[in-house]
């Protein structure tokens, strides 16, 4: 016996303006649905301590006094490769200013970080969240994510994923920070 | 006067049956108040990687050697959209049984150029496509829209799609001979994360065909004591409707040594009565950094269409009737292996990675109720049943960017 | 008749409910987070890693099989963006 056997009934006029007014409906939740990608976050930034690449821990306090860039990445998030150089320009713009970029790395074998850091070579801390403790501290909600904190240790804004453009707006809010 | 015939056989339209368009519509306004619905929890869906494909494909087995090259180019444009092209040619000789059995080995070109674009919205993924194959006796063109959503923290994707086709069906040697056929499918499939670890799928699709529907070089065959043979052939004769459903589930799961294992299984059942089910294993394991290693195993068994029977008593015993090979009882058991190599360059190339692959099958077919009648020794009706093994082979190499 | 139209209207219903009611929890906590992926990210886990191939094979089984229909699928991988 064949599955799925189907009648098909047809509409009538009533039934059809129902579907349609359904369909309105819709369509104006499917185009006007609001995503908040880039938010204002208020509220101190959770203080963490992380292994760096370069030996050492680093701890996201005594940061206080310069405005920093908290990156969460990982190897095998193509975005986050195409976001690092871009990372590495605004670092070298305005270290002298009091800026610095902590790239947090969420793989589980932190070696794999190598694999991107071997062709981008970066002059930032790249810190190893093996554990995912400080990801689930600042609730990463997608890869990957970027925090930028200001000199007081508040979080100022809160970016999720990266598109091809976004690092403008990195730009344009350590740009305003650094001036606070 | 061929060519009113002609003329008037490509104006003529099939009809569609009543409310078509309506049901057509109504599908897809649930489909979109579906994922209207669905997109307020919205996050993820991302466009195709950038790839070019060039591979070498191959057929051998069951008196049939078809091989030629498949090409695909896919790149982004900005961020939104991704455009692709392929191209595929079958270069067709020889013959298979079902040829064999009423005529000779013949030798055919099929080419099949597609184009189509990917649409990233609003954390929406739309898919157009279109398609377009030739060869000297069949022209089809078909185009397919799909949706994809990635909801519920991105651990769950939706899928929907919707395919038409339109077939032109001509033959060698009857200039006068043209018959249409058309197709449309409803695709449904979702992929769910379960674990770190495994995904899971189920896949959904109904397809309905309406036109002329068998193939207009095979033939049924009937007993007659007049015949030298002892039985004579009548082409077949399909209905022009058919309705079917397929639903698969799929599983996919990584093991810590940086290899996976995979399974699906599908059932399929038609209009015609034919049901099948398909299994799948297979188990990829990875050496170091830049080799892939996988290995399949793939079970398919059908049983036959109402109308199929290898041998009919007299001529047009049935209203319809059919001998084609695919609509009768068989199984088919294949194995295959994979072999990839991978070439990473920097992630800041422009060119990221290159792999080359060889793909092959070797696939056994076995039927219960089709016989070899090339077997001219046996008496009609107890020829053996027929057997055939195939190669299916792919090579090719990709380069990503 | 009546009886299969108003079933069909139940289940867009709720189909309608459960949506909004998905749309509502705007902190649904996906148990698997974004950054615990690497595996599914693998091309290893991906249903679709050769696409050229797959299709190709698809074609060759369904060419000389009744069946059709249901192949492919999508999802898993790295949830990016």
């Amino acid at each position: 016996m064949p599955l799925f056997v189907k009648n098909f009934h047809h509409k009538t006029n009533t039934r059809y303006c129902h579907v349609i007014a359904l369909a309105l409906v819709s369509f104006a939740v499917l185009f006007t649905s609001i995503n908040t990608f880039a938010g204002d976050a208020k509220g101190p930034a959770p203080d963490f301590t992380l292994a760096s690449k370069d030996g050492g821990n680093v701890r996201l306090q005594e940061q206080l006094g310069n405005v920093v860039l908290i990156n969460f990445w990982a190897s095998w998030c193509a975005p986050c490769r195409e976001e690092l150089p871009y990372l590495e320009g605004l670092q070298q713009e305005y270290a002298d200013l009091g800026f610095t970029i902590l790239a947090v790395n969420v793989d589980e074998d932190p070696s794999k970080a190598d694999i991107l850091l071997n062709d981008i070579p970066v002059s930032f801390p790249v810190l190893f969240d093996v554990n995912d403790d400080v990801s689930k501290l600042y609730d990463v909600q997608a890869m990957p994510t970027t925090v930028i904190v200001d000199r007081d240790g508040n979080q100022r804004l809160l970016h999720h994923g990266y598109k091809s453009g976004d690092e403008v707006k990195y730009k344009q809010a350590v740009k305003a920070l650094l001036r606070e | 006067m061929g060519q009113e015939a002609v003329v008037a056989a490509t104006k003529q339209k099939l009809p569609s049956p009543p409310g078509t368009v309506r049901r057509l519509i109504i599908r897809l306004i649930i489909a979109c108040i579906i994922l209207g619905l669905l997109t307020w929890q919205a996050f993820a869906a991302v466009l195709p990687q950038d790839r070019s494909d060039a591979m070498y494909h191959s057929y051998q087995g069951g008196g049939m050697s078809i091989d030629g090259p498949s090409i695909l180019l896919r790149k982004k444009i900005g961020n939104h959209v991704s455009v692709s092209a392929n191209y595929y040619v079958d270069t067709i000789s020889g013959a298979s049984i079902d040829v064999l059995a009423t005529a000779s080995p013949y030798a055919e070109e099929r080419t099949e150029n597609s184009v189509g674009v990917d649409f990233l919205h609003n954390k929406t993924l739309m898919s157009l496509n279109y398609t377009t194959s030739s060869e000297n006796d069949f022209e089809a063109e078909s185009i397919h829209f799909g949706v994809s959503q990635d909801f519920f923290g991105d651990l769950t994707t939706l899928t929907l799609g919707y395919s038409k086709g339109n077939d032109e069906v001509g033959k060698t040697g009857d200039d006068s001979f043209l018959e249409l056929a058309e197709r449309q499918n409803y695709q449904f499939g979702i992929t769910q994360v379960i674990t770190k670890n495994m995904i899971l799928g189920l896949s959904v699709e109904n397809i309905s065909d309406q036109g002329y529907l068998n193939n207009p070089y095979r033939s049924v065959r009937f007993l007659d004591a007049s015949s030298a043979r002892g039985y004579r052939f009548e082409t077949e004769v399909y209905p022009n409707t058919r309705r079917s459903n397929a639903a698969s589930v799929t599983a996919n799961y990584y093991l810590p040594y940086r290899a996976s294992v995979y399974g699906e299984a599908k059932v399929f059942s038609d209009s015609w009565g034919i049901q099948a089910n398909t299994f799948k294993l297979g188990y990829i394991h990875t050496f170091g950094e830049d080799w892939i290693v996988e290995l399949r195993a793939r079970q398919y068994q059908q049983d036959k269409a109402d109308f199929y029977q290898d041998l009919y008593s007299r001529s047009a015993e049935f209203n319809f009737r059919a001998r084609d090979k695919e609509m009768s009882t068989f199984n088919n058991l294949s194995l295959g292996l994979s072999v990839t190599y991978e070439f990473q360059f920097s992630a800041a190339n422009f060119f990221k990675k290159s792999t080359v692959n060889l793909d092959f099958d070797r696939v056994n077919f076995d039927y219960d109720d089709f016989r070899n009648v090339l077997a001219v020794e046996t008496p009609v009706g107890e020829e053996p049943l027929y057997q055939f093994s195939a190669n299916i082979t792919r090579l090719y190499v990709s380069i990503f960017y | 008749m009546k009886a299969i139209k108003s079933k069909q209207l139940r289940l867009l219903a709720a189909i309608m409910i459960l949506g909004l009611a998905s749309g509502c929890s705007s902190t649904f906590e996906p148990w698997v987070k974004p950054y615990e992926r690497d595996n599914l990210a693998d091309p290893i886990m991906s249903m679709n890693r050769n696409p050229v191939s797959m299709s190709y094979t698809n074609h060759a089984y369904q060419a000389r099989e009744g069946a059709r229909g249901a192949e492919g699928g999508a999802g898993g991988g790295c949830g990016c963006n």
